[in-house]
């Protein structure tokens, strides 16, 4: 009698069980690489038409050596101490127009912190680490304060809301909602970091 | 002919396979859209700062990448060991950033030319020094929005 029936079917049964757990293990392991860092504007190179007559009071000054130091001010001064005294520079207020600040009003320190500038400055010899960590910590005295009034007047951080407002899956109707709101927190304490041409001695 | 087609009882049925090339498909489809092509492969050493006050650098399209770090082994003999620029896939000097910068752009969609990021990905022992000549020559070209690329983390590691 002839055979009819072809080759045996393989019990492929179990394929599909195991294609899950590759699957499931592979969307456990994988990181989507997303990179991450400060966010920072240039100088235009272009210098303004107009003079503008800064005070030198309204300048909070910031040297990094070759070493790694920090003069601030024209004090020394270790960076763990830079956020802090960043914080009270920018919501110091001594011209007293400014209601949310809760600084000390020092007369000789800055006037609003809407007028409130960092000038960082750095040798050519100065580490990258370095910077990056004053760069952070002086962010991170912006972020420190823009956190505290939008938890004051929304209940929820800054950092949080400008994340969710410029990520491209937030849905447009949460975006328009957002942006107001994180404007309205910018222009609080609008970011001014000045970073002026390197010194080379 | 019955007698002839008849099963055995305890026969397994056999299971339907017609899902599988729907599985497969499924995972063809996940790398896909997980995998990001490597464009140009590392020539200088990479390791970048950590820091806490990070932003997410969203839409890989409209960023322009400049890599800075001491070359790795293999290319030491060449060009030593000071920090060089890594531009593409190629060392490149300081001057050499603006054009390259503007042949990026120029790459570009129109709509896109305008709200390019350049992210710094510098190797945390590099010098000021050259990143603040790559910052002037940004400037020069006109690409002021940078982004220093860093790992999350607590800053202060950075200063062992």
């Amino acid at each position: 009698m002839p055979r009819r029936k072809g080759a045996p079917e393989v019990n492929a049964g179990s394929m599909a069980d195991i294609a899950f757990l590759l699957l499931i293990f592979f969307l456990v392991t994988t990181t989507i690489e997303t990179d991450a860092g400060l966010d920072r504007m240039l100088p235009p190179i272009e210098p303004p038409d107009t003079d503008v007559i800064i005070k030198q009071k309204n300048i909070f000054t910031v040297n990094i050596n070759r070493n790694g130091q920090l003069l601030v001010e024209d004090n020394l001064m270790e960076i763990k101490d830079l956020r802090e005294a960043a914080t009270a520079f920018l919501e110091n207020g001594a011209d007293g127009t400014c209601s949310y600040c809760k600084g000390r009003k020092n007369p000789s320190s800055s006037d609003n912190p809407t007028k409130a500038i960092i000038s960082l400055k750095n040798d050519r010899e100065t580490k990258y680490s370095t910077y990056i960590t004053v760069q952070n910590e002086l962010v991170g005295a912006y972020n420190d304060l823009r956190n505290r009034e939008a938890q004051r007047l929304f209940g929820r951080d800054f950092t949080k809301m400008e994340a969710e407002y410029l990520n491209p899956e937030t849905p447009s109707s949460v975006r328009d909602e957002l942006k107001d709101k994180v404007k309205r927190i910018q222009d609080m304490f609008p970011q001014k970091l000045s970073e002026a041409e390197t010194t080379t001695n | 002919m019955a007698k002839f087609t008849k099963k055995k009882d305890g026969d397994l049925p056999a299971v339907s396979t017609a899902s599988l090339p729907d599985i497969v498909f499924m995972l063809l489809f996940f790398f896909m859209t997980v995998t990001t092509m490597k464009d140009s492969s590392l020539m200088v050493a990479n390791t970048l700062p950590n820091a806490s006050e990070i932003k997410k650098l969203e839409k890989k399209d409209r960023v322009i990448y400049i890599y800075v770090g001491t070359p790795t082994q293999e290319y030491q003999k060449v060009f030593g060991t000071e920090p060089k620029i890594q531009l593409n896939d190629k060392f490149a000097n300081v001057d050499e950033v603006g054009t390259f910068i503007l042949a990026e752009r120029a790459k570009k969609p129109q709509e896109l030319q305008n709200v390019l990021t350049t992210a710094l990905k510098v190797d945390k022992d590099a010098n000021m020094g050259l990143i603040t000549d790559i910052k002037q020559q940004l400037r020069e070209v006109n690409a002021l929005k940078v982004n220093y690329t860093t790992y999350e983390g607590d800053a202060f590691n950075n200063l062992q």
